[in-house]
């Protein structure tokens, strides 16, 4: 499986033939397990950050920025268009954010970020679709041109201003933030409600109080933009499945030619994928600005356009799949920043996790796996009971650690769209 | 079609690129009330010195060797993005290796080389690994490797390598390589050091096109990135071409930072230029991963680099050239795509043309 | 009966493309509610007619008339607007989406924008019930037959209300069995008043089906006629302008050297086997013959015999050397000759010249190599002798792959894979997508190789070139070998229930 290749039978079909596919219930069977052992370990590590409210809060709001990207990796790849240059959109998107909210506002900056999303998306779509230049090429140059334009302008408009060439003045607008009542306590017109969950939190029960944490998290301060993008993952779905725009889009990721031959307007489709996915790109350095940072600064992407990209293969080219995926990401991202001790707590989830999975593997036979995932949870656990703490930097490595295992575990059980990744020119039949 | 036609075609390849790129920075600067007249003057002005001559010089080689290492990855169809992991680590343990150990002079040079490309391999093989066993593409496994290069290379160099210091030092750096494993400048030009890791990287550039274009070995990583189906059915064993691949161009990846390590540094201290690797991916596009096109772009790059520092200056910002270098990029695939498309069909053409003949001369004959 | 006008007539189409008149003047005239085929060769330009027709190309010059009125076609949704239909030969279909997906697309019933489920779904079932076409409309694409597929492309351009239908060889992916299906639908259609146009150069089943018949050679109209007054045979000297190609085999070759001998060969993918119990040998001088409908196990069959796939059960001895465990490299280093089927994905590096071309599969042999290096002049040598040899019309070495045509580059193919002298040569589909003149050509060189004692191992559809070139014929049918048939004795038809499992046979 990969861009530009097309499976042509001398490899086993993906996802086909090599075992069932993940469906929801295994999913959530698999988060109803993951949530026990956090809170297992939690209890007896006494790491309350690992499964605090404040730690859900920081992974939905970081998980957000890589939502997004995944989103738009998946409009544009549905569309048959890889999209590399995700990080490079957003890093447009997290510039004119902050000058638009600087300058203007907060909305502002928003839509601005969008539409610098989007501009650098215009042009990975005119040199890929109309050009057929490589998507891949074309995403790793809109990288390095966006960087670039990022840092050139940022002399231009910030410096002597209160910023200089890596950050901007700091952006004071802010965005409307929404804390649900009653049950975390936030304000009913007016009027300080009882924290509910908070008050279970509080309690340190085992499983209660970590699943109250889990529930009151993405409850408190809750950004107006996370509400929309979380309710992009219907929206999506609906689109791309159901409507008859998105039939269209697909089949331009499916079979092109097989499109063109009924009338879709293929480029036409593409186009609208390439600039969406740079709209949600540009969606996500905004809000990166807005709610994480609330200034630029260059290097605040992060690589999160390529998180965001594992998030989408992850979740396998479909909303639900890619909102799973960045949740995952988003709590790794969120410890990292939280506290020390529950980073190293989670060397131990992973450790148990490890040796879980070997266990299962050697029960269905498989040898290799077994044995690796077995020695590998072992070694984890050693490494836990000798240390104290991870060195920072270990924890600076911690997304992208996650996102190697992630890919190495799940990349041959996927589907892609068919064509992804290949050059469609018009008019020109594959014979 | 005639041969100098097709040249010529092949020619407007850069000529367009540099006229879009001059085109664009001019009205960039001028949006920004400069004048583009005086900024590309002075600019001329400077870089043709002859300490601008070496300073371009200087910068181009680690760009050269950054352009090879991506441009092996490109014609096998693999986009090693983590050219620029694979140098920091190789050159953070390649100078820790050679300050700790001293051996006569050319076999200290050799020794870091070594420790350099075996570094830089070994970390180019673990995207191989997870693309050959596990089906990871390697543009994403790369970049995360990157990213977890530069944390690695962070606690490496604060915890372990680092130079013990010596009173009120600040400063961390691995400790100095002795001078047998140092490299004196080849000549100075206007009062600037021309760094003699320049004819070791001429020489790496003829190795890689010999490997490249006259070997089986080069064939059949060539036939690999054209036709993948085919060179498989030909005997190439997929896996083994792409964990050799990524080998490869891990190891010279590995020698980006030589050149700076040799003639200047001696040293892996935080002043170690980086960014590099992400150039030398910028310079392999444009010089059409070809060695000679990928000298010619990285001589570009660095005069272009060197030229512009004059405009900060003139208060001019500097950063105006790095958008100058995003529109090399983009005209030179864009045209380059416009080229290829046109001698294709040109080339159909006549073939057509001439086989039309020669199946009418046959029937000639036969009547 | 008076003169009504033609449902579709094309009046002095021309069209030329880089080097080549596919279309010179040529004329066709179908009648309402008639079945009209439009013979000839490969390269003759019937596919470029009907895509002028479908919209898809442009005519340099020349009108079309529907029902007497002229026509312009700017893209195929005009087409489809004034109520033509092509069903492709290579289906145009998107695997991962269902039924009706493939269907709508491009034509959805909506809301809005919404899609309308409910009225797609009950539309596609009206239509596959009244024309005896099955369907279901939520099954996924990849999960259908060949013949299935074939279904969904015809309700697809009944969906759009197709009046006049285009079918680009239908019969080509299909068994004699499934051909009287497909012709009994398309009966059916006529009995509805819908106009066939049924592209072909298969002349048996034209003759059986067609109420009219145009011949079209090199770009030309050669004749209308009707398939009462002709025969099979004046049909295809019309087609080929001059004598026609028979692939017999004279007297016998085969030898008692057995050079490959494959022996319980299995190949697992997923749950089922796609290849089971395989056994056959190949002697010295004789060509062995495997029919069967895509998709039985011949691709399995073949990866596993030039090493792409390592096979489950079984081993494969080549001159009496156990090759099962070899690697392709060493097996193609060793006598083992490979034309694959699809010559542009498999067999070429079309970007590059000629004398590359040459070297691929041999690249580590002289004289293509020396040591580690490769050599160039030796590579250009060889390549300038195969051209005169097989008659590859080419300016030179130095051209590149894509610039020659299907049947050159098949020639190219060839040649280099007989010049390297193989002990066993496995051959693909060696003659598919060919214009006559190199088929005709290539079964030649394959008769003159046998006779040389070369082995050979034939996968083919072309029932002809089956029965006419082997010594001995298998049919694979469902990743068995169900039967060994003798071709001096067997019928297309009596092969074609074979490989359909309509009749069975003892195991080979």
């Amino acid at each position: 499986m990969s861009w530009g290749e097309v499976d042509t039978g001398l490899t086993p079909a993906v996802g086909a033939e090599t075992g069932r596919r993940l469906d929801a219930r295994r999913v959530l069977l698999l988060l109803g397990f993951v949530i026990v052992l956090l809170s297992g370990v939690r209890w007896i590590t006494a790491a309350p950050d690992l499964t605090s409210s404040g730690t859900y809060g920081a992974a939905l709001r970081l998980a957000v920025p890589i939502l997004l990207a995944a989103l738009g990796g998946l409009y544009s790849e549905r569309t048959g268009v890889a999209n590399i240059g995700l990080e490079g959109m957003m890093i447009l998107g997290t510039w004119f954010g902050a000058w638009g909210g600087w300058q203007f506002g907060a909305t502002w900056g928003v839509l601005l970020g969008i539409l610098g999303g989007t501009a650098g998306a215009l042009v990975h779509a005119v040199a890929t679709v109309s050009f057929g230049v490589n998507q891949i090429v074309s995403g790793v140059a809109i990288n390095l041109l966006a960087a670039g334009v990022a840092r050139f302008l940022s002399v231009v408009a910030f410096t002597g201003a209160g910023g200089g060439a890596t950050q901007s003045p700091q952006v004071t607008s802010t965005l409307p933030r929404i804390t649900v009542p009653v049950l975390a306590g936030g304000s009913f017109f007016g009027w300080e409600s009882p924290d509910v969950l908070g008050w279970l939190e509080r309690q340190h029960w085992f499983l209660v109080s970590d699943v109250s944490a889990m529930f009151r998290g993405f409850m408190v301060s809750l950004s107006i933009l996370t509400v929309i993008t979380l309710l992009l993952v219907p929206v999506t779905y609906l689109f791309l499945w159901r409507t008859r725009l998105g039939l269209r889009m697909r089949s331009a990721g499916e079979n092109p030619w097989a499109a063109e031959s009924l009338g879709v307007r293929v480029y036409t489709m593409k186009y609208i994928g390439v600039l969406i996915s740079g709209a949600l790109s540009g969606l996500a350095g905004a809000f990166l600005v807005m709610e994480t940072a609330g200034i630029y600064r260059e290097g605040q992407t992060g690589g999160r356009g390529f998180i965001g990209l594992a998030a989408m293969i992850f979740g396998n080219w479909r909303p639900t799949g890619a909102l799973a995926a960045s949740g995952l990401f988003g709590y790794t991202d969120a410890l990292n920043l939280r506290s020390d001790p529950a980073v190293h707590a989670l060397v131990l989830v992973a450790a148990i996790a490890l040796v879980g999975l070997g266990a299962w593997y050697l029960y269905r036979r498989r040898f290799i796996g077994g044995s690796v995932a077995l020695v590998l949870g072992v070694l984890a656990f050693v490494w836990f009971a000798l240390t104290d703490s991870i060195p920072r930097q270990f924890v600076f490595i911690t997304p992208y650690v996650a996102t190697l295992i992630v890919l190495a575990v799940a990349s041959q059980r996927l589907r892609m769209p068919t064509y992804d990744g290949i050059t469609f020119r018009k008019g020109e039949q594959i014979s | 079609m005639k041969r100098w036609r097709t040249r010529l075609l092949w020619l407007l390849v850069p000529v367009s690129a540099i006229v879009l790129a001059v085109a664009v920075s001019s009205l960039v600067l001028l949006s920004i009330g400069e004048s583009p007249v005086d900024a590309f003057r002075s600019m001329f002005r400077y870089g043709t010195q002859a300490n601008s001559v070496a300073s371009m010089i200087n910068r181009a080689v680690p760009l050269f060797v950054a352009g090879l290492a991506v441009a092996i990855g490109f014609k096998m169809n693999l986009f090693n993005i983590g050219v620029e992991g694979q140098y920091r680590i190789a050159t953070l343990l390649a100078a820790a290796a050679g300050a700790a150990v001293t051996l006569p002079a050319p076999l200290h040079i050799a020794f870091i080389m070594l420790v350099a490309m075996v570094v830089g391999a070994a970390w180019a093989s673990i995207a191989g690994v997870l693309k050959v066993k596990r089906g990871v593409h390697e543009v994403v496994s790369t970049i995360m490797l990157n990213s977890i290069a530069t944390g690695l290379v962070a606690y490496l160099l604060a915890n372990h390598l680092r130079k013990p210091a010596a009173g009120s030092e600040l400063l961390i750096a691995t400790p100095q390589i002795p001078p047998s494993g140092q490299l004196g400048p080849l000549t100075q030009l206007g009062g600037e050091d021309l760094r003699s890791f320049l004819l070791l990287a001429i020489v790496l550039g003829v190795a890689v096109y010999v490997l490249i274009w006259r070997t089986r070995f080069g064939y059949d990583l060539r036939a690999s990135g054209i036709n993948p189906d085919a060179a498989r059915v030909s005997g190439v064993d997929p896996n083994k071409m792409i964990m050799r691949t990524m080998l490869l161009s891990g190891a010279i990846a590995g020698l980006i930072g030589m050149s700076d390590l040799f003639g200047f540094f001696h040293a892996y201290t935080l002043d170690v230029p980086t960014g590099i690797g992400f150039d030398g991916i910028a310079v392999a596009l444009v010089g059409l991963n070809h060695p000679v096109g990928i000298a010619i772009a990285a001589l570009v790059f660095g005069w272009v680099d060197r030229a512009a520092q004059i405009l900060d200056l003139q208060g001019v910002p500097k950063e105006v050239i790095i958008i100058t270098k995003g529109v090399i990029i983009f005209s030179v695939v864009i045209a380059y795509e416009i080229v290829r498309r046109l001698v294709l069909s040109q080339e159909v053409k006549t073939a057509a043309e001439e086989t039309r003949r020669l199946e009418e001369e046959k029937e000639t004959v036969a009547a | 009966m008076a003169e009504r006008a033609p449902a579709v007539e094309l009046k002095g189409i021309t069209k030329t493309f880089p080097g080549v008149v596919a279309n010179d003047d040529v004329n066709l005239a179908v009648q309402p509610s008639e079945i009209h085929a439009v013979v000839g060769e490969n390269g003759a330009g019937k596919s470029t007619l009907m895509k002028i027709l479908y919209g898809m190309l442009r005519p340099d010059s020349g009108t079309i008339l529907m029902d007497g009125h002229e026509v312009h076609f700017r893209s195929p949704k005009d087409a489809i607007a004034a109520g033509i239909g092509m069903v492709h030969q290579h289906f145009m279909l998107a695997t991962n989406f269902t039924v009706l997906e493939n269907v709508v697309l491009g034509s959805e019933p909506a809301h809005a924008g919404a899609l309308d489920f409910g009225r797609a779904r009950a539309r596609i079932r009206e239509l596959s019930e009244s024309h005896g076409v099955p369907l279901d409309p939520d099954r996924l694409t990849e999960d259908l037959a060949v013949g299935e597929r074939q279904r969904v492309e015809i309700v697809k351009v009944l969906f759009r209300g197709a009046r006049i239908l285009i079918l680009d060889e239908p019969t080509a992916v299909l068994v004699p069995q499934e051909v009287v299906e497909l012709f009994g639908q398309l009966r059916e259609l006529k009995e509805q008043g819908v106009t066939i146009i049924f592209i072909s150069h298969k002349l048996d089943e034209v003759l059986e089906i067609a109420d009219s018949i145009t011949v079209i050679r090199g770009g030309h109209t050669v004749k209308t006629v009707k398939p009462e007054d002709v025969t099979a045979r004046q049909l295809a000297e019309l087609m080929v302008g001059s004598d026609l190609p028979i692939p017999e085999t004279r007297e016998s070759t085969v030898t008692e050297e057995v050079l490959l001998s494959v022996q319980g060969l299995g190949v697992r993918v997923g749950e089922r086997w796609a290849l089971e119990d395989a056994t056959f040998d190949i002697h010295h001088g004789e060509v062995v013959g495997i029919a069967g409908v895509e998709g039985n196990g011949q691709r399995e069959l073949i990866e596993a015999l030039i090493g792409l796939r390592k096979p489950d059960t079984g081993t494969v001895v080549l001159a009496g050397t156990d090759m099962t465990e070899w690697s392709t490299r060493r097996r193609r280093e060793n006598g083992l000759g490979y034309i694959p089927e699809d010559r542009q994905g498999r067999g070429l590096l079309l970007p590059s010249p000629l004398w590359e071309n040459t070297m691929l599969g041999h690249q580590t042999l002289y004289p293509f190599a020396r040591g580690p290096w490769i050599n160039k002049k030796g590579a250009r040598q060889q390549t300038e002798h195969l051209i005169h040899e097989y008659g590859v019309m080419t300016p030179g070495p130095d051209t590149s792959a894509l610039a020659l045509s299907g049947g050159n580059q098949q020639k190219l193919i060839v040649g280099r894979e007989m010049t390297a002298a193989p002990k066993v040569l496995i051959a693909a589909q060696p003659t598919r997508g060919i214009d006559v003149g190199a088929q005709a050509a290539v079964w030649e060189l394959i008769r003159e190789a046998r006779a040389l004692g070369l082995a050979l191992l034939l996968i083919s559809a072309d029932l002809e070139e089956l029965i006419g070139l082997s010594d001995t014929l298998y049919v694979i049918l469902r990743g068995r070998l169900v039967a060994e048939v003798d071709p001096a004795a067997v019928t297309p038809e009596e092969l074609g229930s074979y490989m359909t499992g309509a009749t069975k046979a003892g195991a080979a």
